[in-house]
């Protein structure tokens, strides 16, 4: 049992908790709610919103009622998964990789994987449609993935090496010892407990892929836009700020939903493995 | 046919020999302990038995059988680590089944083995427990019976009590050897502390600086160390430079440095002029006043310089007239014990021509 905190002196607690408090009801917590509420406004004659204070259940109406929204969701959240199980097949060797090296070249190696946001974001992925115009993969879905895997792959790979760091190389020798070959060590003592590591890489993963326009309208052909896209025209192309607004409700409502869903099943099947993380 | 044998055993790393030339026969049954200070090669050679390292020369026989090339997973051994590397996500019963799940057991037997075994350590309310929610010593239970198991024919202990307090220590030895004798599994124990090996083995090898030093059972590395490194590391000792001057029929005459001819014994034939150590346990030196009366042979006068009282036992440190320091300790309820000597008392300290060893260079 640890000791019990000492708490600060209320003022000293307000001091330090209330800049950041503000921040985030003024810049996230007040945006969100406009959001919501645009979601069950009308369309203004000149598109944004009409004037107040007309309800309206067109943009819900018009979304839950046309087949191709809910397919464009599919498609976001199987490109998403896609994008996420090829990125923990590609991390985590090399998250083992820079984990087993020795501790003076670890720190090289994790700097060569963040290296690549040195340069913008905009500029790695024209690389790609020069990259992948020549062979004729460009405007593909393929091309779709293999932007985002390119995109996210570090923010799979952070988590993971630092997981895999920590664990302690003595459980693997008891596991031998005990008699497990090179397999079943893997799978029955690394894999477990790298799970925490695999969770929060997939959610750095998962939910910026879901919301992401640029890779699929600079790399995918028309038929390959996600969810992200759709938002984006709502607001700046076509100014529907109500189905925008229902729209991004509808992706918030969801990725919550899956994040409570895997931090419960996180709970019933990790036992033990918070030691690590 | 020793269960393990090892013979002409050397491992360098690099420059440094950490194990060199080390031969051991290990019964099966045994509780052998591998004893010496951090950095002698005990840990090197119980890794080579298990099989995370190999050795540069010589070889390691199981029944008969070479090691060599077999990876530790297919040894029928067990190690029980220091740092008892439980894996954490397992619950006690989940560790305790890995070896057995690993043998490929049927369940049903899998399941009673892991009863039985954790009956075994005390720990039956402690099955669906994980590792962090567990005490030092229950984790070492854990590690223990996880070892034991799947009953190997060896079982290496690496330091398994260093990380409990020393009131936990204690208990735990007495519950290892309880259980060692239970379950009649060959145990190699390494250790740095003395007082554990002495208490837990049957016999006691006492490495320094990749060797073995003195093989032999735990009373006789006591009362007869074979040499000033053994005398020293073992138990509290008075170590004295001396000279044969006298030897005949197991009789010895040494000069000690300014402090005249002592009396001791010794089997072996010696000649005179030799050079050597004289080692006396302080247990043995006894302590009288002035004018109490003392008829042994071995009489010197001096001073006490220094006393700590520990409970049951006094340890006196008294400075004869040259200059050297003999340690004493006398039992405080004893019959007869008069009284406490105090620092600055004038004292003879006195021992029995029998009690010391000498020891030759």
């Amino acid at each position: 049992m640890s000791a019990p905190r000492t708490q600060p002196a209320g003022l000293t607690k307000w001091a330090v908790t209330l800049p950041p408090t503000l921040f985030l009801l003024a810049f996230f917590l007040v945006p969100a709610l406009i959001v919501v509420v645009a979601g069950f406004r009308e369309t203004g004659e000149f598109g944004g919103l009409a004037p107040w204070p007309q309800v309206s259940l067109d943009a819900w109406r018009f979304l839950l009622g046309d087949v191709i929204y809910l397919e464009v969701f599919a498609r976001s959240f199987l490109v998403a998964a896609l994008t996420t199980l090829i990125c923990i097949v590609l991390a985590y060797p090399l998250a083992w990789l820079i984990a087993r090296s020795p501790k003076q070249r670890r720190d090289v190696l994790v700097l060569l994987v963040i290296l690549p946001f040195a340069s913008n974001f905009l500029v790695r992925i024209y690389a790609w449609i020069m990259l992948l115009g020549p062979a004729n993969l460009l405007y593909t879905p393929l091309a779709v993935i293999v932007g985002m895997v390119y995109a996210h792959l570090p923010f799979m790979v952070l988590p993971l090496y630092t997981n895999l760091e920590k664990h302690d190389p003595a459980l693997l020798e008891a596991a031998q010892d005990l008699g497990a070959n090179a397999w079943t060590r893997f799978w029955r003592v690394t894999f477990p407990l790298s799970l925490p590591g695999i969770f929060s890489g997939s959610a750095l993963v998962f939910i910026p892929v879901l919301g992401m326009f640029a890779a699929p309208e600079l790399l995918g052909g028309t038929g390959d836009i996600l969810i992200g896209n759709l938002i984006k025209e709502q607001f700046l192309d076509n100014r529907d700020w109500p189905l925008g607004s229902a729209l991004a409700i509808m992706l918030t409502a969801c990725v919550l939903a899956l994040a409570g869903l895997s931090a419960w099943a996180a709970k019933r099947g990790m036992h033990g493995t918070e030691a690590i993380t | 046919m020793a269960l393990l044998e090892i013979r002409k055993l050397t491992r360098r790393f690099g420059a440094l020999e950490a194990v060199k030339d080390v031969s051991l026969a290990i019964e099966a049954g045994e509780f052998f302990t591998l004893l010496g200070p951090s950095g002698c090669g005990k840990t090197t050679i119980l890794r080579m038995i298990a099989g995370f390292d190999a050795p540069d020369e010589g070889e390691i026989l199981l029944d008969g059988v070479s090691l060599a090339g077999v990876p530790p997973e297919r040894r029928p051994l067990h190690t029980v680590f220091q740092s008892y590397a439980l894996f954490p996500h397992m619950s006690v019963a989940g560790n305790i089944a890995f070896p057995l799940e690993m043998a490929g057991k049927p369940k049903d037997e899998i399941r009673r083995r892991v009863k039985e075994t954790l009956a075994l350590v005390h720990l039956e309310e402690k099955t669906e427990s994980f590792p962090h929610e567990l005490s030092g010593g229950q984790k070492q239970r854990v590690a223990l019976a996880r070892g034991l198991v799947n009953q190997p024919r060896l079982l290496l202990l690496d330091e398994p009590l260093g990380a409990l307090d020393a009131k936990l220590r204690v208990e735990m030895q007495s519950e290892l050897i309880a259980l060692q004798r239970e379950v009649g599994i060959t145990f190699i124990f390494v250790t740095h502390s003395q007082q554990e090996a002495l208490a837990l083995s049957h016999r006691i090898a006492v490495m320094r600086d990749g060797r073995v030093e003195q093989l032999d059972e735990p009373d006789t590395l006591y009362s007869a160390p074979a040499n000033r490194f053994v005398a020293d590391f073992i138990g509290k000792i008075n170590l004295l430079d001396v000279e044969v001057v006298a030897s005949s029929k197991a009789r010895l005459g040494l000069r000690a440095a300014g402090l005249g001819e002592i009396a001791a014994t010794d089997p072996r034939p010696i000649t005179v002029g030799e050079r050597g150590a004289f080692a006396l346990r302080p247990e043995l030196v006894r302590v009288f006043g002035r004018r109490e009366s003392a008829d042994l042979k071995n009489r010197f006068e001096g001073t006490v310089r220094e006393l700590l009282y520990l409970g049951d036992v006094t340890l006196y440190k008294v400075e004869l007239a040259d200059g050297c320091v003999i340690e004493a300790m006398m039992p405080n309820a004893a019959p007869g014990r008069a009284k406490f000597h105090e620092v600055g008392d004038v004292v003879t300290v006195c021992w029995r021509h029998d009690a010391g060893v000498y020891l030759r260079n």
